[in-house]
């Protein structure tokens, strides 16, 4: 990385997340269980891109080097990315979808409404505007959650599943490191202690409604916001960064 | 399993006015219609405000009767206000 | 078009004395340009046509979602990923506006899905070409996008009340689509490298023919064409649409420095319009029977969007039914 200024590890770790979220989900249009989910899931992936930009751009910004939000979308490999491990995780079935926007939900709107009160005015507008986002966000997978727990013996199951499955990947959101501790001292972020507390609320208060089990294991994987990432992530960018690669000299 | 039911959307656009009738959706419940029609009816910031109703709640008025019940309105002309003339020298009214 | 060589059931078009009382008035109302709703007396084909007429006008929009979304996670500015998004999901919008329209006429939305994956109800040929680079996805938007919006223009005046009120939300929302296409070609072909300009230049010759078969066959050999009129359910004759389109795209290609795939193509001074040469008819009936070059992959896509969706909807609907058994019990109880 090319900035000593921790908050562009930190912006970016909100910018990627929201673009590797955005690619994932973009995965799913035309492809939803019925027409309306595909015009509800296209929304939450407008949304992320629009975010993800923001972020991206304020990273340039503070990197000072002159990459705008595309540069640094497209010209990074994955060890380069510092998005969350849980944002670049398969889609699995439409269940396991909504299982992740619905655990990456119940961390990132009680961040944004911290980051909105950040010293840092940059942040706190961008945080703002995406926290208006982000709770439609969150009560829409919240109440699917509960619906499809709490639905039939298949749904249910698949639910489980998807909850054991990407459990492991919840733990590196709510763990602060050293650029989550300095930037909370400055007054820039909010403490992710208090964060954990709402998402352990929201999450556990969710589940029982959904008649689901909360996983017991406490092993949590962690590396994405260092830049160490699951064999998923290289494929999802050589897609995604496919035509920037191989037509380098082009315009869009 | 059945189908989703059907439910028809109102919608109060941003500058007041009444909810008027947009289209329709389908939804298990009334809560999850409400976000569908957030997501399919107001993509372009139409709306403020969201109703939402079960299409098989709807009681119409039967076409055959439409003689009958709109017809006779046609007579009442002196219900708008362009049926009466007002001399120009007593101002606006 | 997005409807081609949609059936009448009808061999000729009844004159006044062949009418019943009841088809008399419904055509003088037709005629008089006041709208049919679907509770209104209506002939039995009038409503059998108009079913097929709008559900395939749907599938087309939904199977249309998936050439584009081929290309989503690939656009190359995040900037164009939005744009792509927001125009598909339109897509997805107008295919529920349609299939709404079509179940006022007494036919539920499953059963129509039905008779698209099992192949009984038709979609647009256009939908059944491959999308092989990204150039595609903006000549999509400029030629099959125009095409739709001058066909669809003219039914936002047709005689159902349900349809035309889609289509005017259709083309209040469409309006972006072909520009959004236009707009990604000409930074391509006036911006950027020759690559991307020969790019452009291929994806102009697959999809030329193509979009000019969209329209439907020749009206000599439109048979239904004259019924559908009739009851003002279709408003243009698809040569007439085919011709204004040429006229129009023409050059929008010459603006972009591309030379269209059609050695007899050629302004005609004395009708006023550009010649242009034979279609390959043989070409749209073999896509329209299903033997296109993706029609096999378009239908096991939605086939399996369905069918892989079918816990999640089944799911949803018995959550809503043991909430509203809740709620009765809470309220016996009370």
């Amino acid at each position: 990385m090319s900035s000593e200024d921790p908050l562009f590890d930190y912006t970016l770790r909100l910018g990627d997340s929201c673009i590797v979220l955005a690619q994932r989900i973009s995965e799913w249009v035309g492809h939803a269980p019925i027409l309306e989910e595909d015009i509800g899931i296209a929304n939450i992936a407008l949304d992320l891109v629009g975010q993800g930009r923001l972020w991206l751009d304020l990273a340039g910004e503070i990197e000072g080097q002159g990459r705008d939000a595309d540069a640094l979308a497209y010209h990074r490999d994955a060890g380069a990315y510092r998005n969350h491990l849980l944002t670049e995780q398969p889609n699995g079935d439409f269940g396991q979808t909504i299982m992740r926007q619905f655990l990456f939900d119940a961390w990132y709107l009680p961040l944004l409404k911290g980051l909105s009160q950040s010293n840092d005015s940059r942040v706190a507008a961008i945080a703002e505007k995406a926290a208006k986002e982000a709770s439609y966000h969150h009560a829409r997978h919240t109440d699917l959650v509960i619906s499809l727990g709490d639905g039939t013996e298949e749904s249910h199951d698949r639910m489980q599943a998807a909850l054991d499955v990407l459990w492991p990947y919840t733990g590196e959101m709510l763990t602060a490191d050293k650029i989550d501790g300095t930037l909370c001292e400055a007054g820039t972020a909010p403490d992710l202690a208090g964060i954990e507390q709402v998402w352990n609320d929201h999450v556990s208060k969710t589940l029982t409604a959904a008649t689901l089990t909360q996983p017991e294991s406490n092993f949590m994987q962690s590396g994405g916001k260092a830049g160490r990432h699951s064999e998923h992530l290289g494929f999802l960018l050589a897609e995604m960064q496919f035509l920037q690669r191989a037509y380098p000299d082009a315009v869009w | 399993m059945g189908e989703w039911p059907l439910w028809e959307v109102f919608i109060r656009g941003q500058h007041g006015g009444n909810h008027r009738h947009v289209g329709s959706l389908h939804a298990p419940d009334a809560e999850k219609a409400v976000m569908n029609a957030r997501d399919v009816y107001t993509r372009r910031n139409e709306g403020v405000s969201i109703w939402v109703v079960r299409a098989t709640d709807i009681t119409a008025s039967a076409p055959g009767e439409k003689g009958p019940l709109f017809e006779p309105s046609n007579s009442k002309v002196y219900r708008h206000p362009t049926f009466f003339d007002i001399p120009d020298d007593v101002g606006a009214m | 078009m997005y409807a081609q060589m949609v059936k009448t059931d009808t061999t000729s078009v009844k004159t006044r004395e062949e009418m019943s009382a009841e088809e008399r008035a419904f055509q003088d109302r037709v005629d008089a340009d006041i709208k049919i709703e679907a509770k209104d007396w209506m002939p039995e084909n009038y409503r059998k046509t108009l079913i097929r007429q709008i559900s395939q006008h749907a599938h087309s929009e939904i199977v249309g979602q998936l050439p584009e979304a081929n290309w989503l996670t690939r656009a190359p500015t995040l900037e164009r990923k939005a744009i792509l998004l927001a125009k598909i999901q339109d897509e997805a919008g107008h295919g529920l506006y349609l299939y709404c329209a079509a179940e006022t006429l007494g036919v539920s939305r499953d059963e129509l899905t039905e008779q698209l994956l099992t192949g009984k109800a038709k979609y647009s040929s256009i939908f059944n070409y491959p999308t092989l680079t990204w150039a595609d996805v903006g000549t999509i938007g400029w030629l099959v996008d125009g095409a739709a919006i001058m066909n669809q223009v003219p039914l936002q005046r047709c005689s159902f009340g349900p349809y035309s009120r889609a289509m005017i939300r259709v083309c209040k929302e469409e309006s972006f689509h072909q520009r959004q296409g236009y707009d990604a070609l000409m930074k391509m072909c006036l911006k950027g490298t020759a690559a991307q300009k020969a790019m452009c230049q291929d994806a102009f010759n697959r999809w030329w023919w193509p979009s000019l078969m969209m329209f439907g066959p020749p009206d000599k050999e439109s048979v239904h064409s004259a019924q559908s009129m009739a009851w003002k359910i279709k408003l243009n004759s698809n040569d007439e649409l085919r011709q204004k389109f040429v006229d129009q795209t023409v050059p929008q290609a010459e603006y972009l420095g591309l030379e269209i795939p059609d050695p007899n193509l050629s302004w005609n001074e004395e009708r006023g319009h550009y010649d242009f040469g034979e279609i390959d008819w043989s070409e749209l009936f073999s896509v329209v029977r299903g033997d296109g070059p993706c029609n096999r992959e378009r239908l096991a896509a939605r086939r399996k969007a369905w069918d892989d969706g079918a816990w999640f909807r089944e799911g949803l609907m018995a959550h809503a039914e043991k909430k509203s058994a809740r709620k009765d019990t809470q309220k016996n109880a009370a």
